[in-house]
């Protein structure tokens, strides 16, 4: 599988998650061993300058055969839809028309990060820039592309959605795709590879005794439930960041801060401080994905007051105070 | 007279166009391009203040927790907070692997590959060298690319994740580690200066940072067959990259990794330093100043960051003199080098100070103060863990202040970066970042300046019809540019 790779406005924070990919001999040596060739890739590819665009225009012409194009970073349509603030470098035409050029050719598109999937971080605020992802606008299918746009291989946009993404959503994918082990069925509804968003980030959550007892954070670093006071979405957010750590050991709440749900679409703009939870009456307004309200409501009462010293404490400091019993005592 | 356009320029964090103006056989006048504009600056406004630790790391995928520091120093500054000893080892900690990470990265995936192109065929040190630096094949990605990912459990550890972490808080850090994961990290530690000491260097850390002088450099590469850094120094030496790629040689440094130099000092100080003879200025954050006349945005007249706007054209091609989204920062009114070598310069590291008074700043020195530098900093980091006490804190309780200023300076791997942060009622009113690459790839400023890179583009030999001389790669990569973050 020939794949081309496009940075458009995003950092590039996707690239360097990838390059980090736990891997014996190195990400590429692992994408070349699953069939995946990389004809080009700007932070990794030899070719520059008019070498990277004849290579560029070959495959968006057609004379150059490709299969897989990856776009990282959101699409900038201003000011005023020109696409003017971001021209491809040495070409003077908008990065949009390129992508829009190679999308058109290529048989699977994939949108790497929240940026490209859904105009993410680069389209908060009022969006100055009316940056979009390839196949949506936040929430709302269209995006650069349009809803109706399918790659020649049938699937529409592959939102490997995230901010970054973890090197794992991008490989595997890459892989499966490779592989022809990957089919529409394997999307969510939101075009995100299932085989990591139909988790939610709770799952695995090494904060799980604290948000069980609602034994709450209030500040950084402590070590309690970070959902009741500083914002955490890892109920509500699609990603399998705590069953898959980072770096083989890390995730957000495992370094003790919270999940801003950085799949989801609009996550840039949740309406109110990242670090604080909103509340009415004293009740979260995010509750927990497919759980009715009166219940949690209920449960939270019900495990609150049940709450043992030991969780209590340690929920309001940076280490543990009192270590769990031991049932039995040495043998006598 | 003719000119050549370089663009897209790969291997840089970015987007990136250069355009060359060649008479004789020599690059009479460069302009340096950033051709995105992102606009954070504009998105921070009428946010929660600590929101903008949620927002400026997404600015760069690269240097994403240099962001996150400066951030939280301009937070902490606005609040007059100090953090737990902790707090501050951990915050070094993650701000010095994400540094190396990058300054290795450089190296191995965005700066050697260039010396591996057919252009350098007729080289006798060629065939090695493609062998292990050729792009995306070459033998040394099989081993940098599994050691960095094992260096970066370091951040997996204090920061959760990278890049993208909210780790770092005004008051220290969210993560307070235990004593079994102190072991855990001493092994990372220990096994990325093995990793350093064989196939970076073939030689002790502390050897590589006690280099004297660019003529001990050149001895010691000699010595190190095929160790990665010691390949590079010969074959620069033969290219002649020890005097090429000079810019003003006017360098600034605004201080890396707060409270761990002497008596509570950076370990590499703050200051300003013309060459290598002049004396070293303190670093006044006063003195700065971003100048827009070459760029696509409106208002002309050099504005203090602080008061500083960012207000993009609708319709660039409107303003005929500009030609990049970058603004030019100037010290005083005048262009400065920023990066490893200005914080080895001023920090008076010998190899650094001799390479500068011998032959000014160049492709060499760039890469020569970075390796260097990598030598000196994992042994302080080394030394930094074992000065946490688990149990202890690792961050302050803070409150954001209703109304305040704060600008917040660190060092990113590939230099100096400033916040500069005001709030009003509350909420963000003023968000202005001046960022390394925005000083060294600065356009012209209303004075006709020319910008660091644009200075040390001049006077490149350029041979007739070639695209793509590999001279200006390597000038331009020596600078480890983050065009992502030029154009925040």
């Amino acid at each position: 599988m020939k794949l081309l790779w496009l940075q458009a406005s995003g950092c590039g924070g996707c690239t360097q998650s990838l390059l980090g990919a736990e891997s014996r001999r190195g990400v590429f040596a692992r994408l070349a061993g699953a069939g995946v060739e990389v004809l080009f890739h700007p932070a990794v590819s030899e070719a520059s300058g008019a070498d990277a665009l004849a290579l560029l225009a070959d495959a968006a012409d057609g004379r150059l055969e490709f299969d897989a194009l990856c776009v990282e970073g959101a699409l900038l349509r201003g000011p005023n839809g020109s696409g003017r603030f971001h021209v491809l470098a040495g070409s003077g035409v908008p990065m949009i028309d390129w992508v829009r050029r190679l999308a058109a050719r290529a048989r699977h598109v994939l949108a790497i990060g929240s940026c490209t999937a859904f105009g993410g971080i680069s389209a908060g605020g009022d969006n100055p820039t009316e940056a979009c992802g390839l196949q949506f606008d936040g929430a709302e299918p269209g995006g650069l592309l349009g809803a109706g746009f399918r790659a020649g291989g049938g699937l529409p946009v592959i939102n490997v959605a995230g901010c970054p993404a973890h090197a794992d959503w991008i490989v595997d994918t890459l892989m499966a795709l490779a592989g022809g082990a990957f089919s529409a069925t394997d999307l969510d509804a939101l075009q995100r590879p299932r085989f990591y968003a139909e988790q939610l980030v709770h799952h695995g959550c090494p904060k799980n005794e604290f948000y069980e007892f609602k034994a709450s954070a209030q500040k950084p670093s402590d070590l309690g439930c970070l959902m009741e006071n500083l914002g955490c979405k890892g109920t509500q957010a699609h990603a399998d960041c705590n069953v898959r750590p980072w770096y083989g050991v890390g995730s957000c709440i495992r370094g003790g801060f919270s999940c801003i749900a950085c799949t989801e679409p609009g996550f840039e703009e949740p309406g109110h401080p990242f670090m604080e939870t909103p509340k009415v009456a004293g009740i979260p307004i995010g509750l927990p994905l497919d759980m009715p309200k009166a219940w949690f409501v209920a449960l939270a009462a019900l495990s609150k007051s049940a709450t043992p010293k030991r969780v209590r404490d340690a929920a309001t400091a940076d280490q543990p105070a009192m270590l769990p019993s031991i049932r039995k005592g040495p043998r006598k | 007279m003719s000119r050549l356009v370089v663009g897209p320029f790969n291997r840089v964090e970015g987007d990136l166009e250069v355009a060359l103006d060649v008479a004789d056989g020599r690059v009479r006048s460069a302009e340096v391009s950033a051709s995105l504009y992102r606009g954070f600056e504009n998105l921070l406004l009428g946010r929660d203040p600590l929101d903008a630790l949620v927002l400026v790391p997404r600015i760069c995928g690269i240097c994403s927790v240099s962001q996150s520091a400066a951030a939280a120093a301009a937070l902490a500054a606005a609040a007059g907070l100090e953090m737990p000893a902790n707090g501050r080892l951990a915050q070094n900690l993650i701000h010095a692997c994400e540094n190396l990470a990058d300054h290795l990265t450089h190296f191995y995936c965005f700066f050697m590959p260039d010396f591996a192109r057919d252009a350098y065929a007729a080289e006798p040190w060629h065939a090695g060298v493609a062998e292990r630096f050729r792009a995306q094949r070459g033998s040394a990605l099989a081993d940098w690319l599994p050691a960095r990912t094992d260096f970066l459990r370091t951040l997996g550890y204090l920061a959760g994740k990278w890049p993208h972490t909210l780790a770092l808080q005004p008051g220290g850090t969210t993560r307070a580690i235990t004593a079994t994961e102190q072991v855990r990290l001493a092994a990372v530690l220990r096994e990325f200066r093995e990793f350093l000491e064989t196939t970076l260097f073939a030689d002790r850390l502390e050897n590589v940072a006690a280099l004297a002088s660019a003529d001990a450099l050149f001895a010691w590469a000699e010595t190190r067959g095929d160790a990665d850094f010691a390949r590079f120094v010969r074959l620069a030496a033969g290219l002649g990259l020890d005097r090429t790629g000079r810019a003003a040689d006017r360098f600034l440094a605004v201080g890396a990794y707060a409270g761990a130099g002497e008596k509570g000092s950076a370990l590499f100080p703050a200051g300003v330093r013309e060459g290598a003879a002049g004396a070293i200025a303190a670093f006044d954050p006063a003195a700065v100043a971003e100048d827009a006349s070459h760029a696509w945005f409106a208002g002309d007249a050099p504005l203090p960051p602080a008061r500083g706007e960012t207000r993009p054209l609708a319709d660039p091609a409107a303003k005929a003199a500009a030609y990049s989204w970058c603004k030019a920062p100037r010290y005083a009114g005048r262009v400065v080098e920023t990066g490893a070598l200005a914080r080895q310069l001023l920090a008076g590291q010998p190899l650094a100070v001799d390479l500068v008074a011998t032959r000014g700043g160049s492709v060499l020195a760039r890469i020569a103060a970075r390796m260097v530098e990598v030598a000196r900093v994992l042994p302080a980091m080394e030394s930094w863990l074992r000065a946490i006490v688990p149990g202890e804190p690792f961050c302050a309780e803070w409150q954001a202040p209703q109304s305040a200023q704060g600008v917040g300076l660190v060092e990113a791997a590939r230099g100096a970066l400033g916040h500069w942060l005001t709030i009003e009622r509350g909420r963000i009113a003023g968000y202005q970042i001046v960022a390394p690459t925005t000083w060294n790839f600065s356009p012209r400023d209303a004075a006709g300046q020319p910008g660091a890179l644009e200075q040390a583009l001049a006077g490149l030999p350029v041979a007739d019809g070639d695209k793509a001389p590999a001279i200006v790669q390597h000038v331009v990569r020596s600078f480890d540019p983050c065009m992502v973050c030029t154009v925040h």
